[in-house]
């Protein structure tokens, strides 16, 4: 089992899924509709570490979180 | 260093404090931004979310980078509400000559702005708004688009 978070404006509570690798995270928030914009917008990270590869392996009580469009300043 | 602050950064206190930090370190020159919030489009102020695990290895990443260039960098920012005229950031950099300094505040600000996990909101007649329509999509972003 494995974590989904969602950081900033994205009003939604955190979910847990069994997930191989992140590509089983993006086909399960695929059925999300409410998801669909932010997940065209928003980066990924795997237990707070930048990611850009949809074939990440994941591992039981790993922390995926999606991070949307960021300004600073 | 970077320090976080609950609402506006103290400006006058964090230059003068860096300033102090620096003064017999021998760089020749201090070049610091300030970010202050502008009336604008009705808003009475901004508000911040931080996500501070992945904002810390960013800032820690540039900070390996500015001391491979002889300089060090110095960070300030709000998290939650700050108001009209008050400041939200505040970067600097301090290096031997000018040319580094100079350069790499540039540079550290853009990426700042393009890549530090930091969401701003517009404090606009009692709401707190996500400011989408000035907001930079982090590099690697759709990953999880599923293409049907």
């Amino acid at each position: 089992m494995i974590t989904i978070e969602f950081l900033g404006p994205i009003q939604k509570e955190k979910m847990k899924v069994e997930a191989a690798t992140l590509n089983d995270v993006a086909q399960h928030l695929s059925k999300d509709a409410e998801l669909k914009t932010w997940i065209e917008t928003c980066a990924v990270a795997v237990n707070d570490v930048m990611v850009m590869d949809l074939n990440t392996k994941l591992s039981s009580g790993d922390r995926v979180s999606l991070l949307p469009p960021v300004c600073g300043g | 260093m970077l320090e976080l602050f609950d609402g506006p950064v103290p400006v006058e206190e964090t230059l003068a404090k860096w300033y102090k930090e620096e003064a017999t370190s021998n760089y020749g020159a201090f070049i610091p931004f300030v970010g202050t919030i502008r009336e604008e489009d009705g808003i009475s102020g901004l508000s911040f979310d931080i996500y501070e695990p992945i904002l810390n290895s960013w800032y820690d990443a540039w900070v390996l980078k500015a001391k491979q260039s002889g300089a060090i960098i110095k960070m300030a920012h709000s998290r939650g509400d700050v108001l009209l005229h008050e400041s939200s950031y505040i970067a600097a950099v301090f290096s031997p000559k000018r040319r580094v300094a100079l350069e790499m505040i540039d540079e550290f600000v853009e990426d700042f702005k393009a890549s530090a996990p930091i969401w701003k909101y517009d404090l606009k007649d009692g709401k707190r708004i996500y400011a989408e329509d000035r907001s930079t999509a982090i590099a690697g972003s759709g990953l999880l688009k599923v293409n049907k």
